[in-house]
């Protein structure tokens, strides 16, 4: 099935299988692997982009399902060397160790300050809870989204 | 003059590709071009937990789309191989006459894509006798069903085979005047990485196999990958890629990984493979689940005289590391921070029908923690002393010279008083056990518990020593070669820092080489807390020499005597004393020599020990058994800290895994060893709305053994947070009369306990 998606603000088309995961797409033929798989039952949220200005587990949905779409993974965020604020405050305050959820966990973040601009540090740890995180128990993530809003 | 960059708060090199990009995980090889047209592996795996295989019918597998190949484990004519911890017990990589555990590899698919592998894996028909599952440790070393015929009543490993006394029972504990008894479970858990395994292999145009692996000791991988493959050491590169984390769990090369150079060459084209999630929670080796009879003995003034440990280790379907742990970690652990005049402790490891278990973040020291922390509650609560006051009085006093235990393991350095008080005081205890006398005094639904733990372990347990070499290049940036292979801890960073100190060349400029057995071929990986005490520390050594080196290329170049010469650090010039006009920068020296480096194994003459104390706090509700973890206090002092950020964050990652293991995580089977927890909708990962921020209070005891004066952080927040959580539940319900739930302390159990108690 052909789709067209909008990609980090390029149009890319695909012939994709009907089954074929919006995850498996980016990842194996668009070459975007920043976006990772961590689990099989849309647990982990390694795989959270943005679709159409949402957090999505981009292997809850087809890639059929994207066809017309505007979709944001992590590889579309910084601006050449200029990261982007949440990227930063990751970066600053040591928000990520092995690196294998913090694609996703940007993702989610971002999201989340764009539903809740001023979360309390409660507000953060509820809205992260299916981005799960196995080496920074949370602590450097958590300080980085209220760093990220500006508290 | 600038100052050390030694102790700063330095951020991490590698955070601007893993946030950009991401990080090249082995499953994002795609431009790799020996890679070029790889199939994909997957594995059928056993769904019984102990069968006699009659037949593997492939049949129908090979005819499914895509597929391109079916392998079992006669195909490849595999013979049983003896396990590295005791060659009595065999098996072979792939199951051919029995199964040992649901998840036990059985046959190999090769298919075009990943799915195709998966939907045939599904049509593999394998006719077993079912066999009894033995599920239960204890029950198995009863049962006349044997795992493997030559481990008699499935027992695999005991302290008194090597020779180390057995526990006397009562007789021991005859002149205590209070003595306390338990039986803790140190339960189950799974490691859990973010990112599973995988691998990758080609065989090359030459003749070598390239093998690419998500794990935390390439080196070790090295030897069996070779001989797997009939092939010389040097016909084989293994290369590590970024690697999701690990946490023991990818210490060991496993037998999927293994089978892939064989395979490879059978269907002569290069192969992907990566577990899925649920079969990485049946087949990557778990950790802990030790069954521990404790007890303790002592005077009413609160003076511990006795303990004694019974600790049955579980090791699973095989005996992988998980069967020495208990003998080799838990058992010189066994007195903690304790100045205890007589202890016994018996270890005995069993065979069950269960997922192998293997190293764990902490791997032998939690259990070893957990069982006596329970022991001094008991034994407090059984004299009517605070917790926390039981265990001062019984803390071995401050040394700065090596300390032996009764149980006969020599500590290193120790302060254990100093890091209790400044824990006690951080968290407010005091406040604290205030707040809960008034919430029983009101009986509030809500209690409150308070946990103490004061702990101490043993880190760099593994190698003796490390392998560096620090390489500058014409263009006067470096290269540092490490033994040591990051998942997560920040070597790239740290191991810059420590070259920058020594040569003055900025981090910026200083690259990070590791887990490459072409580059790297000498090396112990990355465990046990080892990384910076002896890998950084070669770094710094090694830097050192090349900067002695160097100075003797400078004198000849500034025609003068080698002993006038002084290295600049602010500048990254030599000079003659004085005389800092005339100078040569790194690149001055290295382009005069094509590249200069220094390259040494550097011996440490022992482990190390951390200590520490946590206090952890939390809320019950005695009407639902929920349990609220609202405060964290954890010191944990690893001696010379090298970067802040880094040690914070290993130990906030590190409370996490504790508390997952107090508070919410099992692997659970059924009595038929089925696995209940096998992916991640079904076992309870901690998440970020189960934890409360960690406070760290720092410490810093150095210790003389390497010299930089660290000992290891890796583990220590698992080790000091997990009995402290455990005993907060424990007390914000003993007033009820509880005196102990096994972990982890779900709301289920919390809730029974105050039922039963009632
Ligand atoms: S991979 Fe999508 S939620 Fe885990
Ligand atoms: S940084 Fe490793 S899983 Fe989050």
């Amino acid at each position: 099935m052909k789709i067209t998606v909008t990609v980090n603000g390029k149009t890319r088309e695909g012939d994709v299988e009907a089954r074929t995961l919006l995850v498996q797409w980016v990842r194996e033929s668009l070459g975007l692997t920043g976006t990772n798989i961590g689990c099989d039952t849309s647990s982990c949220g390694a795989c959270t982009v943005h679709v159409d200005g949402e957090s999505v587990k981009s292997c809850t949905m087809l890639a059929v399902q994207a066809d017309g779409c505007s979709v944001t993974t992590i590889e579309g965020l910084a601006n050449g060397d200029t990261l982007h604020p949440m990227q930063q405050a990751f970066m600053d305050n040591h928000g990520l160790q092995c690196g294998y959820c913090t694609p996703g966990m940007v993702m989610a973040a971002i999201s989340l300050l764009q539903e809740n601009p001023s979360p309390t540090e409660e507000d953060v740890r509820i809205g992260l809870e299916g981005n799960l995180c196995r080496c920074t128990g949370y602590h450097n993530i958590v300080k980085s989204v209220l760093a990220a809003a500006g508290k | 003059m600038g100052g050390s960059i030694l102790g700063n708060r330095v951020l991490r090199k590698e955070d601007p590709k893993f946030l950009t990009v991401g990080g090249t995980y082995v499953d994002d090889l795609l431009d790799e071009p020996l890679l070029d047209g790889a199939l994909h592996v997957t594995y059928v795996r056993s769904t019984v937990a102990h069968g006699v295989i009659n037949s593997i019918d492939t049949s129908d597998a090979l005819a499914m789309p895509g597929v391109r190949a079916v392998f079992t484990g006669a195909d490849f004519g595999l013979e049983p191989v003896p396990s590295n911890f005791n060659p009595m017990v065999t098996r072979t990589l792939l199951a051919m006459d029995k199964v040992r555990y649901v998840g036990e590899p059985i046959a190999a698919i090769v298919s075009e894509t990943r799915e195709q592998g998966e939907d045939a894996a599904e049509t593999v028909i394998v006719d077993y006798d079912i066999l009894e599952a033995v599920v239960d440790m204890e029950a198995a070393m009863a049962t006349s069903t044997l795992i493997y015929d030559s481990a008699p009543n499935n027992v695999v490993f005991d302290t008194l085979v090597l020779g180390m006394p057995d526990n006397t029972g009562e007789a021991f504990l005859a002149g205590c005047e209070v003595v306390a008894r338990g039986k803790f479970l140190n339960q189950r858990v799974a490691p859990c990485p973010l990112e599973v395994r995988g691998a990758a292999v080609a065989w090359a145009a030459d003749g070598r196999l390239h093998q690419w692996l998500s794990t935390q000791h390439a080196q070790g991988a090295h030897g069996p990958i070779a001989a797997m493959n009939g092939v010389d050491q040097a016909q084989v590169r293994v290369r590590t890629p970024d690697v999701g984390g690990g946490f023991g769990a990818k210490i060991g090369i496993y037998p999927e990984e293994l089978l892939l150079g064989p395979i490879s060459k059978r269907v002569g084209t290069p192969l992907r493979w990566r577990e899925t999630r649920s079969e990485s929670m049946m087949a990557l080796g778990h950790g802990r689940a030790q069954v521990q009879h404790v007890a303790i003995g002592g005077k009413r003034d609160g003076t511990v005289t006795h303990y004694q440990l019974w600790a049955i280790q579980d090791s699973g379907a095989w005996v992988d590391m998980g069967a020495i742990l208990a003998p080799f970690m838990t058992r010189p652990m066994a007195s903690g921070v304790y100045a205890i005049p007589n202890i016994e402790c018996r270890t005995t490891s069993v065979v069950t029908n269960t997922t192998p278990i293997v190293a764990y973040r902490g791997a032998g020291r939690p259990e070893a923690t957990a069982a006596i922390e329970r022991a001094m509650d008991l034994f407090a609560r059984e004299i009517g002393m605070d917790p926390a006051e039981v265990r001062r009085k019984n803390l071995i006093p401050k040394f700065m010279e090596p300390h032996t235990t009764a149980v006969g393991q020599t500590y290193d350095v120790g302060d254990y008083e100093t890091a209790l008080d400044k824990t006690l005081t951080t968290a407010d205890y005091a406040g604290w056990r205030a707040k809960q006398a008034e919430r029983r005094a009101r009986g509030d639904a809500r209690q409150l518990g308070i946990g103490v733990s004061v702990y101490v372990e043993i880190t760099g347990g593994v190698g003796s020593g490390e392998e560096a070499e620090v390489e500058v290049l014409p263009n006067g940036k470096a290269v540092v070669y490490t033994g040591t292979s990051p998942h997560g801890q920040g070597h790239v960073t740290a191991w810059a820092m420590l070259a920058s100190e020594q040569t003055g060349i900025p981090i910026a400029d200083i690259d990070l080489v590791w887990g490459d057995t072409d580059l790297t071929p000498v090396g112990s990986g990355t465990m046990g807390s080892r990384s910076l005490q002896q890998g950084g520390n070669a770094v710094f050594v090694v830097a050192g020499q090349l900067v002695e080196k160097a100075k003797s290329v400078a004198a000849r170049l500034l025609e003068a005597n080698e002993n006038d010469i002084v290295l600049d650090k602010d500048a990254g010039a030599f000079h003659v004393a004085g005389t800092p006009a005339l100078s040569k920068t790194w690149a001055d020296i290295a382009s005069a020599e094509g590249g200069i480096s220094a390259k040494d194994n550097i011996a440490v003459p022992g482990p190390t020990f951390p200590f520490g104390a946590h206090v952890a706090v939390v809320e019950v509700d005695t009407e639902t058994g929920k349990v609220r973890h609202i405060a964290h206090v954890a010191c944990d002092d690893a001696g010379t800290v090298l970067n802040p950020m880094l040690l914070e964050g290993q130990i906030h990652g590190g409370v996490a895994q504790g508390a997952a293991q107090a508070l919410l995580e099992e692997v659970r089977y059924d009595s038929d060893g089925n696995p209940i927890t096998s992916n991640l909708a079904d076992y309870a990962f901690i998440s970020a709305a189960e934890l409360p921020s960690v406070t760290v209070v720092h410490m810093e005891t150095p210790t003389p053994r390497n010299s930089i004066g660290a000992k290891g952080i890796g583990e220590s927040g698992t080790i000091g947070s997990t009995p402290a959580l455990q005993s907060a539940v424990v007390d914000a319900v003993s007033h009820l009369g509880v005196s102990h739930i096994d972990m982890p302390t779900t709301p289920e159990k919390v809730w029974a306990a105050i039922q039963s108690a009632r």
